[in-house]
């Protein structure tokens, strides 16, 4: 069954469309991952799916739960972890869960059991007594992940997860969330306008850029739409005379040269290298280099839209500003 | 089922919250008792004209200066939603599956619990001032007027936060909302010295019910008269919970 069904939903700040008649479903126990510039509307979706942010029109299901008309059954089925901490710095790690078990109605046995658990799973057990004003950055994100799985809910939203973290931590949350994910069953929502911690994590992926969906596939389809592999060969001489013998190969989808390097397209580049290698070495051409490049997300990026996230985030942050003098609303 | 739940969580985070906020504390006690000192002392050898005979004003000045650390504290207690705004814990709690009302009432449980502190551990310095409560009787009823001044206020800041959106504002609302309704109370002087035309904004203010209402309690002296006094506090303090709890319903939470 599906855990989140979603058709033509739009949300619409003034003269802006934060999101544009998205349509997606994500099955029970996916990752799915919506990927795009800061500004895309990921947030907005995730808020809306929330039930914080009314959606202006579209129909949006969690957990089989109408969220505009039946809010209170789809927060009891759903755990977020937000963008910007929401945490209590006053209180301790502990009493933050205490806090969220008893909103979450958990009786005192379930909320001590569920909690140990939780903190054993982010591993923060010894620091459960402390402030959370004495957390890193990190401590906390971990904190959170930890507070939205106490009620155990059905689907989990995780927005922009490793946002300002060190490699390392960031390599410890993925491995939270693909543990959740695996061993305790629990659909993932997750934004990222990281394509590699997209890649890494998500069964499936939106790109999502100016409120809609450009593309949704799994991240190996998305790159098989470009094609493949790049091998880029060096070659000392007659690289003209070998691009065109490689362009007889079959198996070699686009092939062009820059000087003496060749960029050959083709699928399953790694294995196909020592035979290219022998195969110029039998035209008579010594290759000095090779060099294989496996397609990212962030080259199907560009192929969608056209520019790179970075250049989408630049024009998202004008856009935002244009809105926050206008009307002055929070971005 | 759990809104009760919800309701204790949220009036004991705000209690956690307040009893480790040291410089807090600190902070909202000691700038009455300034007030109360300096003001105190230093005028209260002036024969203030409406006060009855000289060396009271002191006396005059304390369920005044109570009132006003109500005022303060607990429309800030109302405001605090834009602080859960600004620093995320708002969502945190808006995403639960707890009934809006369970969350007014919980932060506004926890608004007039740390309000009543402050006033309370003020009422005792006055005493060590040399301020003398009339009796237990006089105390319950000034306790009451207490509880009606906080709850009105909770509720004027849950409203003032539902209109307001962020922090922004809040420069305007010391300047042209709280600190106009501590002037025009009465708190620091009888409001019938005031001209006319000002004392009518006097009588618009819930807080001169308040104030008188405290000295009726206390010192037994009451311009309006402690049927009215209760009469209009119970009424403010009704509609501004109303009014607040319902623009918090209305207003998105991100």
């Amino acid at each position: 069954m599906d855990d989140i069904r979603v058709e033509g939903l739009t949300k619409r700040f003034d003269d802006v469309v934060a999101v544009d008649a998205v349509t997606f479903a994500v099955p029970g126990g996916q990752l799915f991952g919506l990927l795009g510039p800061n500004g895309a509307g990921k947030t907005t979706t995730i808020n809306m799916l929330a039930t914080l942010l009314r959606p202006t029109c579209g129909l949006a299901e969690v957990a089989g739960h109408e969220v505009g008309r039946e809010r209170d059954a789809v927060r009891r089925s759903i755990g977020v972890v937000f963008q910007e901490p929401a945490l209590e710095s006053k209180l301790t790690g502990r009493e933050n869960l205490e806090f969220h078990a008893m909103m979450y109605g958990l009786g005192r046995e379930e909320r001590h059991a569920r909690i140990a658990e939780v903190f054993d799973l982010v591993d923060l057990r010894d620091k459960a007594g402390v402030l959370v004003e004495k957390y890193s950055g990190g401590m906390k994100r971990r904190l959170e992940i930890a507070r939205g799985l106490v009620h155990r809910p059905r689907v989990l939203f995780l927005d922009e997860p490793t946002l300002g973290l060190d490699a390392q931590t960031r390599r410890h949350i993925w491995d939270y969330i693909k543990k959740l994910n695996r061993e305790h069953r629990v659909t993932i929502i997750l934004t990222t306008h990281y394509m590699e911690e997209a890649d890494a994590l998500c069964d499936r992926v939106a790109i999502m850029d100016h409120g809609r969906f450009v593309a949704l596939d799994t991240p190996a389809a998305l790159k098989d739409v470009l094609g493949g592999d790049v091998v880029s060969l060096e070659v000392d001489s007659g690289a003209e005379a070998l691009l065109e013998k490689f362009r007889s190969l079959g198996w070699i989808r686009k092939a062009s040269r820059h000087e003496e390097v060749l960029h050959l397209t083709m699928e399953r580049g790694e294995r196909r290298i020592p035979e290219l290698v022998a195969f110029a070495q039998a035209q008579g051409t010594v290759v000095n280099s090779v060099h294989l490049r496996k397609p990212s997300l962030e080259d199907v990026f560009i192929h969608f839209t056209g520019k790179t996230i970075r250049e989408q985030e630049a024009n998202a942050a004008d856009r935002r500003r244009a809105r926050f003098h206008g009307h002055g609303r929070r971005p | 089922m759990s809104a009760r739940a919800a309701v204790y969580v949220l009036w004991l985070r705000a209690l956690k919250r307040f009893w480790r906020s040291k410089s807090q504390i600190i902070g909202s006690i000691a700038m009455p008792l300034f007030f109360l000192g300096f003001l105190g002392l230093g005028l209260n050898r002036m024969a203030v004209p409406g006060i009855a005979g000289e060396g009271n004003y002191l006396r005059f000045l304390v369920p005044g200066i109570i009132g006003m650390s109500l005022l303060f504290s607990s429309t800030f207690a109302g405001l605090s939603v834009l602080w859960d705004r600004e620093f995320g814990f708002l969502k945190e709690i808006m995403v639960a599956p707890v009934s809006r009302l369970a969350i007014v009432l919980g932060r506004t449980a926890g608004g007039l619990t740390t309000g009543l502190i402050q006033g309370l551990l003020l009422l005792g310095v006055s005493v060590i001032l040399g301020f003398r409560i009339p009796g237990a009787g006089a105390f319950f009823l000034a306790f009451l007027f207490m509880i009606l001044i906080a709850s009105t206020f909770n509720g004027l800041g849950l409203v003032l936060a539902s209109l307001m959106k962020d922090m922004q504002g809040f420069g305007l609302v010391m300047n042209f909302v709280i600190f106009p309704i501590f002037f025009l109370s009465g708190a620091m002087y009888p409001v019938k010295n005031l001209p006319a035309g000002i004392r009518v904004l006097s009588y618009a203010d819930p807080l001169t019910y308040g104030v008188d209402g405290l000295r009726s309690a206390l010192l037994d002296v009451s311009a309006f008269g402690v049927g009215l006094d209760l009469a209009v506090m119970a009424g403010g303090a009704c509609l501004m919970l109303v009014l607040g709890a319902v623009l918090f319903e209305k207003s998105e939470s991100v």
